[in-house]
């Protein structure tokens, strides 16, 4: 049942999905005909869905992990040593929330054209590409702000509050490298034809998280550094 | 409708050796993998334990050929004082990580939970060759540390900061093998995410049609509780490593103070919190323990049920209860801080829960000897290791209610009273459902039955000698004998001594009855009897599969699921049970779906 990337017949309709289907449908099809819960449902998720959440949940766990540290290795330090943030990292922010824009405006596109309309000019993958591009912005920011906090003579291992910056930002453009390898995924199998609908949900859950993830460490870092 | 098998398996069976066998897509052989691992890594951590014990009981001992795994650690095949800690930090994390978290979880679920939820593999078979693989290079990083020069680390499975954290300074084994021992745990931690989020969606997504949530086998929710302790516990554990290999190659100072002299020489940290490694490590820590022994409680009850013929109490309170210890587990870990210098009143704040988390497992421990009141048991081996593991289980708990009060823990804290307990609830306890596991589900995943009468003999002697290892180790304890220690000079500590030495030739007695147990395996695996569909006459969808079980488990056709689990006992059916995939209407007894 793989998706494959072609324009379908404008009579064929997703019979499969006759309330239309948001995301993998919600709620709604947890329930059986006639409300008996305890019949047994024969609808599943795909996994790839629920995979994602998992790996989130594991994901904030680590990130909960080294925000306590931060948070205790600054109540016992005499000699933390604050410093104001990169202004480049308000930059990178707006980039890469500006990739989710896009890549929810690609996720719109591929919708109508697999809908069977618009099929001319859609050109989802142009919306990817900018995605991908705006990633790899966003870890060019990040490495420009690293370049900027040594330049001021704050590396790893100079003061507490400098090494949670370096370990914080790297923990997340590594997270974000690998949503990166996911994005170009992605767009390798909607150029091959092969894109299943759950892979673009997927990767696109992910990336959004790594957007708010993101924010969160900017709020963080800011309070506390 | 099931198109995930066209995802899980797209192809069919593999046909080169390298896909079959070396890095395979099939949960059964990455299950097996598994095993294999697991069982290597026991013989290395008992070996350990051999010669820990040896030099404990006899200090001065020249052990032949200790100096070919160590020239500095035993010159003259005389065991020095650091090599001793570093052995014993090695048993331990041998033994916790590579032992107890990879065989009753890795192992047995990766080979049984797809086919019990009735899947064709699981969803994410790349990423579960991965998760075997990248644990099989972080045991190889860990048994490098005893080819460095200096040797492994030396400061526990706990790895205590700063002893852990200040570098060579502080010891032999600090330097490099601390940095080994650290990238080896951080390694595993990711082998770990990547096998709970396989069991995880495995669990949710991939039951065939009929297999409600409430109609999966015991052991099936024990690893699906255990697969979401071990994401969050290990990906807390994870950054704690990498922090500390950054304290050690780059000059951090998360976990090491300020002004913290070693050997006359001022460390060049300034002020890292070493209770921090504490709190990190312990938040894992806790779950851990949990993630060793939830597993075995499945398998256990998964095996008893099929022994004593008649369900169990409850399924659901069982359910529930692994459920509510895996919650708890995570509010109890200040339980291993009495001591470290937090404030009291958090002492009481931990106490209470851990007081509290008893009640799940005395609620699961009452349920299977409820149940097996009144049964008509069938006494084989893997039903004696199972009653065996409940043997253990209480009497490792028992001595948890004395250390979960503060007040008695100031005493009891790093004496041989804590070793006793952790090694009674944790390790013989998941020991003995590892074994109870392999002799039940030996014909399953090997298409040959064990010899019962070998694995009876085995049972008994491991029973005797694990009681007469540990059992003297709470009156160690209460002797006020310290943990870790290597000799014991203290006039206190000498009349303890002979009790030592009787520990040694017990250890060693029954790590020598092992061998009857590696010899029934590998004698069986080629020459056993061959083992029919379902020898057991056992109910789970395993059983209803062939032995061992067709490439894409059950022959192309995924079975239906009509029944509970354990429908034991039933009148009205042709035998004396009901199997999951059996069509008839017949009146089963509380149908939990």
């Amino acid at each position: 049942m793989a998706t494959a990337f072609h324009p379908p017949n404008s009579t064929t309709r997703n019979i499969s999905r006759p309330n239309g289907g948001s995301g993998n449908g919600g709620w709604r099809n947890l329930v059986p005909e006639g409300g008996n819960l305890r019949a047994v449902q024969e609808y599943a998720p795909p996994p790839a869905s629920t995979a994602v959440w998992v790996f989130v949940a594991a994901v904030c766990m680590t990130f909960a992990a080294l925000t306590s540290a931060l948070v205790v290795r600054k109540g016992g330090a005499v000699e933390w040593r604050h410093f104001t943030l990169p202004s480049i990292l308000y930059l990178n922010t707006a980039i890469l929330l500006a990739s989710s824009v896009t890549l929810e405006t690609s996720r719109r596109r591929i919708a109508t054209f697999m809908g069977g309309q618009n099929t001319a000019a859609a050109n989802p993958t142009r919306w990817l590409y900018a995605t991908l591009s705006l990633g790899f912005l966003f870890l060019a920011g990040q490495y420009v702000a690293w370049r900027q906090l040594s330049a001021q003579g704050l590396f790893l291992a100079t003061n507490p509050s400098s090494s949670f910056f370096y370990v914080f930002t790297a923990m997340h453009a590594l997270h974000l490298s690998g949503g990166l390898y996911a994005m170009m995924r992605v767009i390798r199998k909607l150029n091959g034809q092969t894109l299943r609908r759950v892979t673009m949900d997927a990767t696109a859950h992910y990336w959004h998280f790594m957007d708010v993830l993101w924010i969160y460490l900017l709020v963080l870092l800011w309070a506390k550094l | 409708m099931h198109d995930m098998s066209a995802q899980a398996h797209a192809a069919h069976a593999p046909t080169s050796f390298m896909r079959k066998h070396i890095f395979s897509l099939d949960h059964k052989v990455i299950g097996k993998q598994y095993y294999g691992l697991a069982f290597l890594a026991a013989i290395v951590g008992m070996f350990l334990s051999w010669v820990m014990r040896v030099h404990l009981g006899w200090g001065s001992l020249a052990i032949p050929g200790l100096h070919f795994l160590s020239k500095t650690g035993a010159p003259g095949d005389v065991m020095t004082p650091e090599y001793y800690l570093q052995l014993m930090t090695m048993h331990g994390t041998i033994m916790v990580f590579f032992v107890l978290t990879t065989a009753p979880f890795a192992a047995f679920g990766n080979f049984f939970l797809p086919i019990q939820v009735g899947a064709e593999d699981m969803p994410f078979p790349h990423f579960n060759m991965m998760s075997f693989w990248v644990t099989f290079v972080s045991f190889l990083v860990m048994v490098a540390s005893f080819f460095v020069p200096d040797g492994p680390t030396l400061a526990g499975w706990t790895q205590y900061a700063p002893l852990s954290a200040v570098g060579p300074a502080a010891g032999p084994g600090q330097g490099l093998g601390e940095v080994l021992w650290a990238s080896s745990i951080a390694i595993f931690c990711v082998g770990q995410l990547l096998g709970s989020l396989n069991f995880i969606t495995t669990t949710l997504d991939m039951r065939t049609k009929g297999m409600s949530l409430w109609r999966m086998p015991l052991s099936a929710w024990a690893w699906f509780i255990t697969s979401i302790m071990g994401l969050t516990a290990f990906a807390v554990l994870m950054p704690a490593c990498i922090l500390l290999v950054l304290d050690h190659v780059a000059g951090t100072s998360f976990f090491v103070p300020s002004n913290l002299v070693i050997n006359d020489q001022i460390q060049p940290h300034a002020g890292g919190s070493t209770l921090l490694w504490q709190h990190l490590f312990w938040f894992f820590g806790h779950p851990e323990v949990y993630i060793a022994i939830v597993p075995a409680m499945g398998i256990v009850s998964h095996i008893l049920l099929a022994t004593i013929r008649r369900p169990m109490l409850s399924h659901r309170v069982l359910v529930y209860s692994m459920s509510g210890i895996a919650v708890l587990s995570y509010m109890v870990y200040g339980h291993h801080m009495f001591v470290s210098g937090m404030n009291p009143v958090s002492s009481i704040a931990f106490s209470f829960p851990t007081l509290i988390i008893t009640i799940p497992a005395t609620v699961i421990v009452l349920i299977w000897l409820g149940s097996l009141y009144g049964s008509r048991i069938r006494l084989n081996t893997a039903c004696l290791f199972s009653l065996g593991m409940i043997s253990m289980f209480i009497t490792g708990g028992v001595s948890g209610f004395f250390l979960a009060q503060p007040s008695l823990d100031i005493m009891l804290h790093a004496t041989y009273f804590v070793v006793g307990h952790f090694h009674f609830v944790m390790a013989v306890s998941a020991m003995f459902g590892i074994f109870a596991g392999t002799y039940f589900w030996f014909p399953k995943m090997f298409g040959r039955m064990m010899n019962e009468t070998l694995g009876k003999i085995h049972f008994v002697l491991s029973f005797i000698g694990a009681y007469c290892i540990f059992m003297p180790f709470h009156y160690l304890g209460l002797a006020s004998n310290v943990r870790r220690y290597q000799a014991f000079t203290d006039d206190y500590l000498q009349p303890l001594i002979p009790v030592h030495r009787f520990i040694t030739v017990a250890a060693i007695a029954t790590g020598a009855v092992q061998l009857i147990f590696l010899y029934n395996f590998i004698h069986s695996r080629f020459w056993g009897k061959p083992a029919p569909e379902n020898p057991w006459q056992a109910t789970s969808l395993e059983w209803s599969t062939s032995s061992p079980p067709p490439f894409d488990n059950f022959g192309g056709k995924l079975p239906v699921v009509y029944h509970d689990p354990y429908q034991y006992g039933i009148e009205g059916s042709t035998d004396d049970y009901v199997m999951q995939t059996d069509p008839r209407q017949i009146q089963t007894q509380g149908d939990e779906a």
